[in-house]
This record gives C-alpha cells, sequence and structure tokens, in this order.
C-alpha cells in the first residue's frame, strides 16, 4: 500500500518542530497532487504510518484531493484547538477525554454521518465526535515472563507474581508515565474507576521499581530490546505491528480490559466542512461499513472477542477526570502509589 | 204550475213574476228568508226559485232547513256565480239544479221540467181530450192507450196548443216560446214541427190548423 | 312559482361554526400538551440537574481547613445517559471561582435551602443550568460553596418534538372526528325544519290550517307567524271570494234584470222590427254574462293549474254528471246525448277543473250542433290513457280545427247566432296541458267536430 502511494507522487516530510504554529508538531506529510494549499488538513495524535491506509483509500476514490496530515500530541491537539484556534478540518485523538472536551465546549461541528453505516451507539456521540477504531490496553510481555505468568491474566495474579518475585522484576515493568501521558492518565482513570485492584498493581509496580514512559512504542521497544520484561497498558496495536512482534506476547487482562476508542471530530475552524464530512465518512464506512465487518478493529489489533471489556464511554463523563482538583488528587494518589 | 221566487231584489223578481204569468203559471214572491219560510209553511208549491245571496242570510241555510223539513219541493237555484267548484257545493247541499244569472226562460222552462221528471211530478196538470192523455210534466203522451214518445219541443208545442185551445197563435209567439234567443231560427223550423206534431196527432181527437197568415190553431172535434 | 332569494345556509353556518370551534380547539388542546409536556421535561430535567449538583456537592470534603472537590465520575455521566448532552458545570466558594467553566452563569437566587435554575445560552448551545449552595465553616468563617451545573436541551427538545408530533396527530384525529360529528349535529339540527317544511310542501292548495305537529321551541317563533301569515291568507282567500261573489252578484243582477224585461216586452210586440231588436238585446246580455262567467273560469283554471288538487276520481262518473247537468239543454234543442263509457275509469287529477273542461266541451257541442242533431260521449282507457271523445253532427270544426280554436278569445267562422265568448277551448287546453294531457280536435268523415281530451292513467 505504501508503495502504491509513493507511486502516485506522495510527499513525506518529516519535521521535527513546527514553528508556524505555537503548539508543537511530530511530524506532518502531504498525500495527493502536490500543492502548497492542501484540500484537507488533518490534526492526529496516530502515527502517519497508522495513519496512511486510510488516507490512502480515501484518496482512491478521490483523487484530485490534497491531504495534509499533522501529527501532535493529545495535549498539543488541545493546545492547537482550543487554545488557539489553529485550522484544521478534521481532528483525530486517542485521547478521548480531550475529544470530548474539545466537542463539550463547542469546538467541534455536528455532522449526520451516512445513513448506510450502522454506526454503534458507544461509537459516537452528540453527532459530534465520532469513533473509528477500538484499541484495548494491553500488557505487552516477554516469552519468558509469558511462561511465568501461566495459565491466568488477570491483574490479581500480575499483583501475586510480582509479590513472589519483587527481586527479579526490578526495574524490568514499565507503564505510563500518567503525568506526561494522555492516554496514560485515560488508562489509569479507567482501571482505577473499573476496579480497587488497580491501585494495589501500582503499589506492587511501585515497590519493584516500576519504570515510567511517555509513549507506547517507547515502552515495546524496551520489551523486544530485552530491557523490559512486561508494559502494562499498552496499545497492543503498536506491538502488534513491529516487525519482531512474534518475539512478544500481547495479553489482555482476563478481569477486566480497557477499551480505548480513537476517534475524529471535525472542528469549528474547518474551511472544508463537506469535504472534512466526506473523509470522517470514508472513516466510519471502513469501520463499520459492511466492507470491513462492523467494529472491527481498524489496527488489527488483538481479538477483543473473549475478554471481559470495559469500553471506555464516550460522554461527559470523562471530563471529570480532566478537573482541575479531579487530576491532582488522582495523580497525587497515583504518586503515592508508584513513588513510595 | 205554482212557483215560489226568493230574490231580494225587487226589480228582478217582479220581472221574473211577470214572465212566468205569460206561461200562466201562479208565482208568489218571497223578498227573504223569512218570509220564504213563513210561504213554503203555508202554501204546497211545484218548485222553489231560490237565490243564494240574501239580506237576512245564505240560500244555502233555506237549503238545508228545507231538506230537514218534510216536504220534498224542488229548489232550483238561481245563482250570480257561474264556477263549477260553487255549482258542486249547491248540488251537495240539497239544491235539485242551478240557473246562472241572467236567466233564459227556455231553459228554465226545460230544467223545471227535468226536476219534476225526476221527482215524480204531480197529476194535477194532466190535460185530457178525449183518447188524448197528456202529462206534461212527466212528457207523457197517451193517445187511445197509445204511449207516444215526444222530442221536447213537440211536448213544448203540443203544451202551448192544449193550453190555448182553439186560439190562432201566431208563428213567431211560437218561435218566442219553442226556441231561445241565442239560436237563430226561421219559421220553417216551426213548420217542421208542426208537421211532425200533426203525424202524432192523426188518431186522436184534436188537429192542428193551419190560419194563413196568422199562425196556427187548436181544433178539438167533440 | 318564484325561487327564493337565497343567502348562506343555516347547514353551511352550522359547519362552519363547529369545525372552527373544533380547530380552535385543536388548536388550544395541542398548545396546551406541548406547554404541559415541556413543563413536565423540563422539570424532570432540572431534577437531574438538581441530583447532579447535589452529588457533586456532597463529594465535597474539608480537610486541613481546605475544601476538596472529589468530582464523582457519575455526577456528569449521569447527565448524558438518555441522549447525548453537552454538559457544563462550575464551582465557586462565594465570590471566588474553584474549577469548572468560569464562563457558566449562576442563577440568581440560589440560597443554602433553595436551588435555582436558569436557561441561558452558552458556548453557542441553549443550556438549562442548575445551582445548589451549601455553607462551609472554613477557619471559623462561613462560606458558601455553590455548585452549578449546565446541560444542553437536547432531550428536553426531542422529547417536546415528540410529544408535539403526537400531540397534532392527536389534534388532527379529533379535528377529523369532529368533522364526522358536526356531519351529524348539523344533520340533527336542521331535520326539524325539514320536517317543517315538507309538511308544508305536501298540502294541498287550499290547505291553509294551522301547522299542528310539534317543532323546536327555536322554530316556534317561525311557526307562529307562518301560522299568522296562513290565517291572514285565508282571511283574504275568503275577502276575495266574497269579492268575486259580490261582482259578480252586482254585475249579473241587474243583466238578469234587463233581460227579463226584455223578454216580456218580447211577447207584448208585435212589430217584427222590435222583436228583432229585443232579441239582439237578449242575445248581447247573454253573451257578456257568458263571456264574464268564461273569464271567470279561465281564471280559476290559471290558478289552481300552478297547483293542481289531485284526488282519485273515476271519470265515467265526473262525465255523467255532467251530461246530466246539460241533458236540459240538449232536450231544448233536441239533441240526442248518447255516451258510450267504461264502467270506471279511474285518474288522479283535479276534479272541479276536469269537470269544467267537460263542460265546456259538452256545452260547445250542444251549442254549435243544429236541432235534432246527435252528440256522442265516450270514455275509454287505454294502456296509458283515459279518453275523452265527443263528437257531434254538427258542421264541425273550419279548417278541420288546425289553428283557430285553441287561441285565446277566437271563435270558429260558423259561430254566428251562437253566443259564446272562444275562451272554452282556450279553458280546455290549459286544464289539459296542467295535466300532463292534451287536447285533440278534428273534423269526423260525416262532418261533425270531433274533440278528444286524454289524460295519463295513475
Amino acid at each position: 500500500m505504501r508503495y502504491f502511494i509513493l507511486a502516485i507522487g506522495m510527499m513525506w516530510t518529516l519535521i521535527g518542530a513546527q514553528v508556524l504554529h505555537g503548539f508543537e508538531i511530530e511530524a506532518r506529510a502531504t498525500f495527493g497532487p502536490p500543492t502548497n494549499d492542501p484540500n484537507l488538513r488533518i490534526l492526529s495524535t496516530a502515527d502517519i504510518s497508522y495513519f496512511e491506509p486510510m488516507i490512502a483509500s480515501f484518496l482512491e476514490n478521490n483523487p484530485d484531493i490534497s491531504i495534509d496530515y499533522t501529527v501532535a500530541s493529545s495535549s498539543q491537539v488541545m493546545q492547537a484547538i482550543a487554545a488557539e484556534q489553529a485550522q484544521f478540518d478534521l481532528v483525530i485523538s486517542s485521547a478521548m477525554d480531550l475529544q470530548i472536551k474539545l466537542a463539550n465546549d463547542g469546538h467541534a461541528l455536528r455532522h449526520a454521518p451516512l445513513r448506510t453505516v450502522e454506526l454503534p451507539a458507544w461509537a459516537h456521540w452528540n453527532s459530534m465526535v465520532f469513533a473509528f477504531s477500538q484499541e484495548p490496553a494491553a500488557m505487552v510481555v516477554s516469552k519468558a515472563f509469558l511462561d511465568q505468568m501461566g495459565g491466568t491474566h488477570t491483574r490479581q495474579s500480575l499483583i501475586g507474581l510480582i509479590r513472589k518475585n519483587p527481586d527479579k522484576f526490578r526495574g524490568r515493568i514499565g507503564t505510563y508515565d500518567i503525568r506526561r501521558s494522555g492516554l496514560g492518565y485515560l488508562f489509569a482513570t479507567q482501571d482505577a474507576r473499573g476496579s480497587e485492584t488497580y491501585w494495589r498493581l501500582m503499589e506492587v509496580m511501585g515497590q519493584s521499581d516500576v519504570q515510567l514512559y511517555c509513549c507506547s512504542s517507547d515502552m515495546i521497544g524496551d520489551v523486544l530490546s530485552g530491557k523490559l520484561d512486561m508494559a502494562y497498558n499498552v496499545l497492543g496495536s503498536y506491538a502488534q505491528r513491529h516487525p519482531h512482534a512474534d518475539q512478544v506476547a500481547i495479553i489482555l487482562p482476563q478481569d477486566m480490559t480497557t477499551v480505548m476508542l480513537r476517534s475524529v471530530l471535525i472542528p469549528k475552524t474547518t474551511q472544508q466542512p463537506a469535504l472534512a464530512g466526506l473523509f470522517l465518512d470514508h472513516m466510519l464506512q471502513r469501520a463499520f461499513g459492511t466492507q470491513t465487518g462492523a467494529g472491527r478493529n481498524l489496527a488489527g489489533g488483538p481479538s477483543l472477542e473473549s475478554s471481559a471489556i470495559n469500553r471506555i464511554g464516550l460522554g461527559p463523563g470523562l471530563l471529570v477526570f480532566l478537573d482541575r482538583y479531579k487530576k491532582q488528587r488522582f495523580l497525587s494518589e497515583w504518586e503515592s502509589a508508584i513513588l513510595q | 204550475m205554482r212557483f215560489l221566487l226568493v230574490e231580494d231584489n225587487q226589480d228582478l223578481a217582479s220581472a221574473v213574476v211577470e214572465r212566468l204569468q205569460l206561461d200562466g203559471h201562479v208565482v208568489d214572491h218571497a223578498d227573504d228568508l223569512q218570509s220564504a219560510f213563513d210561504f213554503t209553511a203555508t202554501t204546497d208549491y211545484d218548485l222553489i226559485l231560490l237565490d243564494i245571496m240574501l239580506p237576512d242570510g245564505d240560500g244555502r241555510t233555506f237549503l238545508q232547513r228545507h231538506r230537514a223539513g218534510e216536504t220534498q219541493t224542488p229548489v232550483i237555484v238561481l245563482t250570480a256565480r257561474s264556477q263549477v267548484s260553487d255549482r258542486v257545493g249547491l248540488l251537495d247541499l240539497g239544491a235539485d239544479d242551478y240557473m246562472v244569472k241572467p236567466i233564459d226562460f227556455s231553459e228554465l222552462e226545460a230544467r223545471c221540467r227535468a226536476v219534476l221528471r225526476r221527482k215524480g211530478g204531480s197529476a194535477r196538470n194532466v190535460i185530457t181530450h178525449g183518447g188524448l192523455i197528456f202529462d206534461p210534466l212527466a212528457g207523457a203522451l197517451t193517445i187511445e192507450g197509445q204511449e207516444i214518445t215526444l222530442r221536447t219541443r213537440e211536448l213544448r208545442l203540443l203544451e202551448i196548443f192544449l193550453n190555448n185551445p182553439g186560439q190562432i197563435i201566431p208563428k213567431s209567439k211560437l218561435v218566442d216560446r219553442l226556441f231561445s234567443y241565442d239560436e237563430e231560427v226561421t219559421e220553417n223550423a216551426i213548420e217542421v214541427y208542426v208537421a211532425r206534431l200533426r203525424r202524432h196527432l192523426a188518431p186522436s181527437t184534436v188537429s192542428i190548423k193551419t190560419i194563413r197568415g196568422s199562425g196556427y190553431k187548436l181544433d178539438v172535434s167533440p | 312559482m318564484t325561487a327564493p332569494v337565497v343567502r348562506g345556509s343555516i347547514r353551511r353556518r352550522l359547519t362552519i361554526i363547529f369545525l372552527s370551534a373544533a380547530a380552535a380547539l385543536s388548536i388550544l388542546v395541542v398548545l396546551a400538551i406541548e406547554s404541559v409536556a415541556r413543563q413536565a421535561v423540563q422539570t424532570s430535567q432540572d431534577n437531574i440537574l438538581f441530583a447532579s449538583a447535589v452529588s457533586i456537592m456532597d463529594s465535597v470534603q474539608l480537610r486541613d481547613g481546605q475544601v476538596v472537590i472529589d468530582l464523582p465520575y457519575s455526577s456528569l455521566s449521569m447527565l448524558d445517559s438518555v441522549t447525548d448532552e453537552r454538559v457544563f458545570y462550575a464551582i465557586y466558594l462565594d465570590q471566588d471561582f474553584v474549577t469548572g467553566y468560569d464562563a457558566l452563569p449562576i442563577p440568581a437566587g440560589v440560597t443554602d435551602v433553595k436551588g435555582a435554575y436558569q436557561t441561558a445560552g452558552f458556548l453557542g448551545e441553549t443550556v438549562r443550568i442548575t445551582a445548589v449552595q451549601r455553607v462551609f465553616a472554613i477557619r471559623d468563617v462561613a462560606q458558601n460553596l455553590t455548585v452549578a451545573v449546565a446541560q444542553t436541551q437536547t432531550n428536553v427538545r426531542q422529547t417536546v418534538e415528540q410529544v408535539r408530533r403526537w400531540a397534532i396527530g392527536m389534534g388532527l384525529a379529533f379535528f377529523m372526528a369532529s368533522v364526522g360529528i358536526t356531519w351529524i349535529l348539523v344533520e340533527f339540527a336542521t331535520r326539524p325544519l325539514r320536517r317543517l317544511a315538507q309538511s308544508i310542501s305536501r298540502r294541498g292548495p287550499k290547505d291553509l290550517r294551522p301547522v299542528a305537529a310539534s317543532v323546536p321551541r327555536e322554530m316556534a317563533p317561525l311557526v307562529t307567524s307562518l301560522n299568522s301569515l296562513m290565517q291572514r291568507l285565508q282571511v283574504s282567500l275568503k275577502r276575495s271570494e266574497e269579492f268575486i261573489a259580490e261582482a259578480a252578484h252586482r254585475v249579473r243582477t241587474p243583466l238578469a234584470i234587463v233581460r227579463t224585461q226584455a223578454d216580456v216586452t218580447l211577447h207584448r210586440v208585435e212589430k217584427e222590427q222590435n222583436r228583432k231588436a229585443l232579441r239582439d238585446i237578449v242575445r248581447a246580455i247573454d253573451e257578456s254574462s257568458r263571456a264574464a262567467g268564461q273569464l271567470l273560469d279561465h281564471a280559476m283554471v290559471t290558478f289552481r293549474a300552478d297547483d293542481l288538487d289531485r284526488e282519485r276520481v273515476d271519470l265515467t262518473k265526473l262525465v255523467h254528471a255532467s251530461l246530466e247537468q246539460l241533458r236540459p239543454l240538449a232536450d231544448l234543442r233536441d239533441l240526442d246525448l248518447v255516451a258510450q263509457t267504461a264502467a270506471s275509469v279511474w285518474v288522479q287529477v283535479d276534479p272541479i277543473l276536469i269537470q269544467n273542461a267537460v263542460h265546456n266541451v259538452l256545452d260547445n257541442a250542444i251549442k254549435y250542433t243544429p236541432l235534432l242533431g246527435q252528440i256522442q260521449v265516450s270514455v275509454q282507457a287505454t294502456a296509458t290513457q283515459a279518453q275523452i271523445t265527443v263528437t257531434d253532427s254538427g258542421p264541425g270544426f273550419p279548417d278541420g280545427g288546425k289553428s283557430l280554436l285553441t287561441q285565446r278569445f277566437q271563435r270558429g267562422e260558423n259561430a254566428r247566432g251562437v253566443v259564446g265568448s272562444g275562451l272554452g277551448l282556450t279553458i280546455v287546453r290549459d286544464v289539459m296541458a296542467a295535466h300532463n294531457g292534451t287536447l285533440e280536435i278534428s273534423n269526423i268523415t260525416q262532418g261533425g267536430a270531433c274533440v278528444i281530451l286524454s289524460l295519463p292513467l295513475e
């Protein structure tokens, strides 16, 4: 697929930091016919490689459209849209809480999706935020660790395993630093909401000198390189797409798997609401349309069929954890659990 | 015949009385309802001629009371109204016939005779000459026991002759008596009737003689 | 007959009034239902907002003299459970903003015992805001903590819209039902009127009795005036009848006097010249009297022809009655009146008019037939018609009777010497026409006149 896109004259531009905007961007690419004024500007938290197939399939039917794809962290996305009114036509993010906040605070346009797409109730909120992929928070473990875990993959069994071998796993377990990662914070709050076990797990991890990361990719990289035995609450899809994915195991907690929804919205600042809607419909069509199968994991992540799923609900409940005091309180609790 | 005329208009009443007397009838005249009742109470009439509009009441009242009484004297109503609806009402109330004023006297005579014939008449007017017996009311002529049917004008003619035996009657008089004024008749017509009557009377003892230049005369052989 | 001047219709007026009322009522009901629904939905939204605010308030703790707020997850998610709603909140300690959306308006009048509610625009949408307040003693100072929670009105709008659609449906159904009920109602309301109209139109032309049938109270004045009108009509009819009678009396009586005196005089004068003059006088009197009679008859026929007073009548009997009445006149002229009649021929006719017609035809025949002639009268019924045929042995109609006789006031050529106004056959023709019958006149081969009156059988 990538070769096809290259062949039609697509241009890759990788920029370390973009100073044209107030917010920081991580990468940028343009697709379709070369132009200085692209038709569609997408601001996204997803890697280019992750999203490229979606763009490519859209361009197949709309070859005249040029697309600008800008990657930024979820907090920078928030900054760009809410604070700076940056002009984008679509905002794609894995930070569901921030997407909801953008929409709730009036930064999103309403969109009526095509009738042909059977959108599940959980996949949209207020005609503004639309989910197009669901990705579970997984444990990525080394083969050795997998053997030690045995047949049961619950948080409880994980706690038991670490407790039994405090020294063996010291410094060899990684998880998000939720103070730095919005996704990590989202997973943590949802885990905590789901069960009290989360806090005990954090305490146990803290005791065995847990390593803290900003991003799933770094964490998975360290598991693959043997630096870590296990990464907790990472995006399984990142590991699966890794060229050496077969060297690690991706495990979904059997007691409760938190599932994150990647979502898209049309910001109010769009200059191309119709085109944005067209692309959004294309995304939904690919995610839920009959061609690809309803609810299929876009990134081809681990199957969700057998697990107890806690799909994070799109809705104003997510705003609670964005509250200043709530977040303060949660982080201080987390810190006191992790950093004893 | 004896008539009672009930009529409030004096001029008309005296003219009618005079006219009827010309034909040899006896006529009493009552000019209101009350005197009409007085007359009928005391006198037996052959026929009553009744005007409908009277000063002291309606002729219909008289009809009703008259019919309720014992006498069967026929009544011919003389009305100023010609309409069928009125006439029907009169007949229903018991009038035997009616005539619309002004009265044609030949018609009156014909109607009187018809009414009297219907009612059975009376025998006192029968005229007899030898084998000839004539009942003018019934219109019946019998000669030597033989009944002879006569036409109306033949009867009328015979009656005139029998009532005035031996008298010369001019043709013009006969025309006046026999025909109504709306008919254009010549004296020839009289000759036709006289001829017919002579044939009927041939077997009897009476005969009609022609008096040249004057008229006719009834001769009665002993 | 003169058609009434029609303006409007009670039926239409009632229908319009009823349907307008029904429509107004329908709209009123729709509006009322909508308003009630709006209030109910608003109340339920206020209750949820209140519960949310209270749950936030309940999570507030005082720790080390500081207010600690631990927003419950459900406090905001509960506001989104039925429909997707944007939600906002704001927390103030006295006048100081603590957390949430600092631009959110706080409903006025909130106290620690009573919540306050307000609808306002916020961030591009209409929101409903509920605030609650509680007093906290912080370092011995009483401070008011105010929690405001707001929600967009998607659910309210949708529910109200749903109720409105339902209400409009009900309103329409109510209106349609009203249309049916109105029809029945109007039918009932106008029935007495139609019944009255029928009972009057069924009456015969002479029936001027007051209306005796019971009518609703509202129609009593109408019937009263109707009865009074009929009474006046009856009085005036009687008066004009009396007038005609009086007029006829006044005209005919002097004529009768003159005629009688002329008659008497005729018997006394000998001179042929004087006799002729007297005869002419008598004839003129007869003619004018007859003309007066026929004019009255003609007027009567014209009057009755508009509204026939039909009865079942035996034509045979009727013809015989006329024959008996006229027989003395025929006898005077020595005419044979021969009747050949069927046993009975029943027809539905106005007997006064038919009698008048028959009388006229027979009277004419008697007048025009020469002395010693014959008149034949027959009454017969065919499959569809009753026929009265009168033939005589007279000279017949001039020109075969084609055109002349039925015109008003026209007399036949051979009528010289016969008293008659010529109106007779006009009367006969009019009577037949009024009965959908026909008058045919012709001459028979032997030369006499033939008059055929045909009437449709029942």
